[in-house]
């Protein structure tokens, strides 16, 4: 089916600004680019279960395979040489390792692919704080024992604008034009997050905490991923339009979902699991250019030759001896006799790779549900003019108040380069409809990039000038989906357990999509193989 | 027709608003583009002419001309009115300035120059042709006398730009509408009603302009310098404005007073010399960030055992300053010319992020005042680490911190962010007439004594060796605040906010 221009538009960004877009008339200049990236047509080689038989020549023996290569993966390999461990390999289905934490790189900075900052662990997250340390962000600790992260890595200010009814105001709540009411609400909001935030169980658990397995399994704790935020919220009573646009925000933004797909759980564990107790500014964040990106290529070069890419795990077996893997690569079928499998991969694959998993699942894979996103890099030779003089400046983090994309984050920021050429990265979940995988696939550059340009227009005109060049990465599987129900279920916690002597290792297994959990569940299950 | 004295009070007021107008786009351009000899001369150029064309054009309009004339009179309104604001948006807004303003001031004439005739043709019945040349053009001149006296004395130092534009358009709306009642009897009655709601509009639209002007204002540069522009541009990075007015010239970046060439020995002597004097023996390599205007690099190369001076700017347009404008040349002594000195134009920020190896013996650290981020991230605990990795050992560094009585969290925070860097640091401050009160930093890598020596045999205007040691005394309100200020750090940008909450009071 081929969509006009305005069907298109209407699909992602609503009728109002389809129809005045359409009323301009295309844009007189478009710039280049293309899809990158991500092989979607790859990944669905496994879907289609195809038998592959390796040449007896093409069989080697390790004692450890890691299938997948994005953080969980990377941060099991890092830890097990960590522990000394020396005969490993981790295979990576795409000609580079890091998942979603991918980035790209150039001038004049590298830029991500999609996920760009990690907020600083509390003190107790001694493993995470270990590799900032490995990695030199570090200098030294508080007389509490906080971890003090160097200058340059934490966000620099400004930190976040909001783009409402054609101005630029600070921060990413609207204040702006707030009425009485709305005060009350986000005030009586800041109190239902603080009340968390300092609650604790009958063993001095919190509710809220990275890595999410340390929180507390207490039922009143848990009791929120029984309904949806924005259920909870309307069981609170929380009606201001701005306070749900900002939790929905929230959503949208960690977990790629709407307000009301989202687990109150989840949502609350937004607001509160970064803060150690009320009254606290929320642990600041650590980001660089290339977004996280960053520690892909410190894991990569701390194992390098240990990773083999462009390596897709295309069946593994388990059997008595242990587990063998086959794989394609570079249109041969190799074999590995590993004794342990460590499976980073997004679980929804397993019963697809793993024989005889569909037959006695111990849990049901395909409930492991993930959304897309589409994401965009804009490269611009200039910055667009401020349109006003009032109009609060360029932050790392910009967000379209009316708009259902997150905004674009500004890789140069970081950097101090505050003029020139810079890279616009622009994210947008595909929560806004159902089955926005298949549609996401169905659409092709030139459209996705008319979205984006379209969607950034409202707030800079000049952006078709601007910009470049626009390459875009479509993620058809980009994040676990914590759904009402999902992470204090049963089947999430059976994952935790071996099969076999295969090992899961994902971000899936906690049900929200986090550096921080993906890293938990790679260094517990590096622990786990080791035995 | 009973009103004809009446029209005469018509025509002063016309004369005087279409010379308002042209005044206007003369101030206008001349204030964004500058050479306003250029500006003024080639504005009343195309304005007469195009009256010219006005006037002839008006053999062209037969019948109804006492309608047609309120209609020219409402059109005049409106684009005059509008004039100022619109020409100060498009400048900030649109490339082809020039397009629009001679197009602007092109269209006004013509409608004006039409206006004359017109009524003279509207009179011709009424009075005999001596009568009628002699009076209307005599009101004409005494109209243009009125704007030419009030517009310099009263209404540009008074109203502004936009609102005397705005007030102009509306008065000659009002006049339009005034005119329906004079010409009543000329004009039918279907067209009398139509013309009068078209004139309230014109008024109307006017006025909310009037209401709104004050945001306009924001946006431009209106009423902000008192004194001659001799030279305006605008760069990637900023608005470059040189004025001249009694006391010499001034530069102005974005708005912001830079320097008077009457007193600027007084703030460059304070900026570089304590350093020299602070540092033991022979400083042969010398940083200069930011000081684009070359004045930091005159009281440098002064010393004859510096062998090298790095000046990093970020601005081109502003370096080249100086080549660009002989009398700003002839104030920094040609101190670009000089063989010693090599120019960089970057972000002080990132070419020190960039590092290299090279050791620098001095630095003096000259960014205008900290009121941006991207200015407030050259004043923050990571800039000045990344400073001290291009130091030797015992380097002497000024910088230049605002004003320790107008912005005293300000000036105390870039001193406690200094000192939270790893440096020793000597506040110090000095009175330059055009800036007021004026705070800087000596810092070293180590603790060291007030310096109380100049060094020998280099000629100055202003300190000498009794007032050395006084430039490192506070009076009681400039002291450090009572309560702790923040340190100024990329993650919270603490001075910006301070800077802003500190200078709005003086707005």
């Amino acid at each position: 089916m081929k969509l006009t221009r305005r069907e298109l538009l209407t699909t992602f960004l609503g009728a109002p600004l389809a129809l005045a877009a359409c009323r301009e008339g295309a844009p007189v200049r478009f710039p280049e680019g293309e899809i990158v990236g991500q092989s979607d047509a790859l990944g669905h080689v496994i879907r289609d279960g195809r038998n592959f038989e390796v040449p007896a020549e093409n069989w080697k023996t390790v004692k450890i395979a890691i299938v997948g290569g994005g953080i969980a993966g990377l941060s099991a390999a890092w830890k097990l040489k960590r522990l000394g461990i020396d005969e490993f390999i981790v295979l990576e289905l795409e000609k580079d390792t890091g998942g979603t934490s991918a980035s790209g790189s150039g001038q004049p900075v590298g830029y991500p692919w999609g996920a760009h900052y990690l907020p600083v662990p509390f003190r107790e997250n001694t493993e995470l704080i270990e590799l900032l340390d490995e990695m030199s962000l570090t200098e030294g600790r508080t007389v509490d024992g906080d971890v003090v992260v160097k200058e340059q890595f934490l966000c620099r200010e400004p930190e976040e604008r909001v783009f409402y009814k054609g101005r630029w105001y600070d921060g990413l709540y609207l204040h702006v034009g707030e009425s009485e009411e709305d005060k009350r609400q986000l005030a009586e909001f800041q109190k239902q997050i603080d009340q968390w935030v300092n609650w604790r169980d009958a063993s001095g658990r919190r509710a809220f905490v990275v890595p999410s397995a340390n929180c507390s399994e207490d039922p009143e704790a848990t009791a929120p991923d029984k309904i949806s935020f924005a259920d909870w919220l309307r069981q609170k009573g929380f009606t201001s339009e701005r306070l749900i646009w900002y939790c929905d925000y929230a959503c949208r933004d960690d977990y790629g979902l709407k307000l009301d797909q989202t687990s109150a759980w989840a949502g609350l564990f937004y607001f509160c699991s970064r803060v150690r107790k009320s009254g606290d500014e929320s642990q600041p964040f650590i980001t660089f250019p290339e977004g996280n990106g960053r520690f892909v290529n410190h894991f990569a070069e701390a194992v390098k030759d240990k990773v083999l890419r462009s390596h897709m795990a295309v069946s593994i077996v388990p059997n008595d001896k242990g587990v063998d893997v086959i794989c394609l690569a570079h249109g041969q079928v190799r074999g590995f006799h590993c004794d342990k499998v460590i499976y980073a991969s997004p679980i929804f694959t397993a019963p697809y790779v793993i024989r005889g998993f569909a037959d006695d699942a111990p849990f049901p894979a395909g409930e492991f549900l993930h959304n897309s996103w589409f994401v965009a890099n804009l490269f611009l030779k200039d910055r667009p003019k401020p349109r006003f003089a009032r109009d609060f400046p360029l932050a790392w983090d910009n967000v379209l108040y009316e708009s259902p994309s997150l905004g674009y984050v500004n890789a140069t920021h970081q950097k101090g380069i505050d003029y020139g050429p810079a890279v616009w990265t622009y994210y947008y979940p595909m929560c806004h409809e159902e089955n926005g995988r298949t549609k996401l696939f169905n659409y092709n550059w030139r459209e996705l990039a008319d979205v984006c340009l379209t969607d950034m227009s409202r707030a800079h005109p000049e952006i078709y000038e601007l910009t470049e060049r626009i390459d875009i990465m479509r993620w058809g599987h980009a994040m676990i989906s914590p759904l009402p129900g999902f992470i204090w279920g049963e089947h999430r916690r059976k994952a935790l357990e071996p099969y076999r002597n295969i090992h899961f290792a994902h971000t899936d297994m906690s049900g929200i999509a986090l550096f921080e959990e993906a890293f938990h569940h790679g260094l517990r299950a590096a622990s786990a193989v080791r035995q | 027709m009973k009103h004809v004295p009446l029209l005469f009070i018509n025509v002063v007021i016309i004369a005087t608003c279409g010379l308002i107008y042209e005044l206007l786009a003369a101030t206008v351009s001349s204030y964004v583009l500058g050479d306003s000899v250029t500006q003024f001369s080639t504005i009343i150029g195309v304005y007469l002419f195009a009256m010219g064309v006005g006037s002839w054009l008006s053999r062209y309009i037969e019948k109804n001309i006492a309608e047609k004339f309120v209609d020219i009179e409402l059109a005049v309104a409106i684009l005059g009115g509008a004039s100022a604001p619109v020409l100060f948006l498009t400048f900030a807004y649109v490339t082809y300035f020039g397009l629009v303003l001679y197009s602007l001031v092109f269209l006004i004439g013509t409608l004006v120059g039409l206006e004359i005739p017109l009524l003279m043709r509207i009179l011709k019945d009424h009075l005999d042709f001596k009568e009628l040349v002699s009076r209307v053009l005599a009101l004409d001149y005494v109209g243009a006398l009125l704007a030419a006296l009030m517009f310099p004395i009263f209404l540009v130092p008074r109203l502004g730009l936009n609102r005397t534009s705005l007030l102009f358009g509306m008065l000659n709306a009002a006049v339009a509408i005034w005119a329906t009642w004079l010409l009543e009897p000329l004009i039918t009655d279907r067209k009398l009603l139509f013309l009068r709601v078209k004139g309230f509009v014109v008024l109307v639209i006017l006025g909310i302009g009037m209401i709104k002007a004050d945001s306009l204002t924001t946006l431009a540069e209106d009423g902000l310098f008192s004194d001659q522009i001799v030279y305006a541009k605008s760069s990637p990075y900023q608005r470059i404005v040189v004025t001249r007015g009694k006391l010499g010239h001034s530069l102005f970046l974005n708005g912001n007073l830079q320097f008077n060439s009457f007193d600027e020995y007084r703030y460059h002597e304070a900026l570089v010399h304590p350093a020299f004097a602070s540092f033991a023996g022979e400083p042969r390599n010398v940083l200069v960030l930011g000081g684009g205007d070359g004045l930091a690099l005159r009281e440098i190369l002064k010393y004859p055992a510096v062998e090298r001076v790095t000046l990093v700017d970020l601005d081109p347009l502003m370096t080249g300053l100086s080549e660009a404008f002989p009398a700003l040349s002839e104030l920094n002594r040609n101190a670009f010319a000089d063989p010693r000195v090599t120019v960089v134009n970057a972000d002080a920020f990132v070419w020190l992020d960039n590092k290299r190896d090279e050791q620098f013996d001095i630095a003096i650290v000259d960014f205008p005042d900290p009121n941006n981020f991207a200015l407030g991230k050259l004043y923050t605990t990571r800039f000045y680490g990344l400073l001290k990795e291009r130091l030797a050992p015992d380097a002497s560094v000024v910088i230049q911190c605002t004003s320790p009585l107008y912005a005293r969290n300000s000036y105390w925070s870039i001193i406690r962010t200094l000192e939270a860097a790893g440096f020793t640091v000597k506040p110090f401050q000095t009175t330059v007439p055009s800036f007021g009160v004026w705070g800087y930093a000596l810092a070293k890598q180590q603790p060291f004594e007030t310096p109380t020596k100049l060094p020998a045999g280099i000629e100055l205007k202003f300190l000498n060796e009794d007032y050395l040691a006084s430039l490192f005394e506070f009076p009681a309100d400039m002291m450090p605040p009572s309560d702790e200020v923040e340190i100024n750090r990329l993650d919270n940008q603490a001075l910006v906010r301070y800077y802003e909450s500190e200078w709005r009071r003086f707005e």
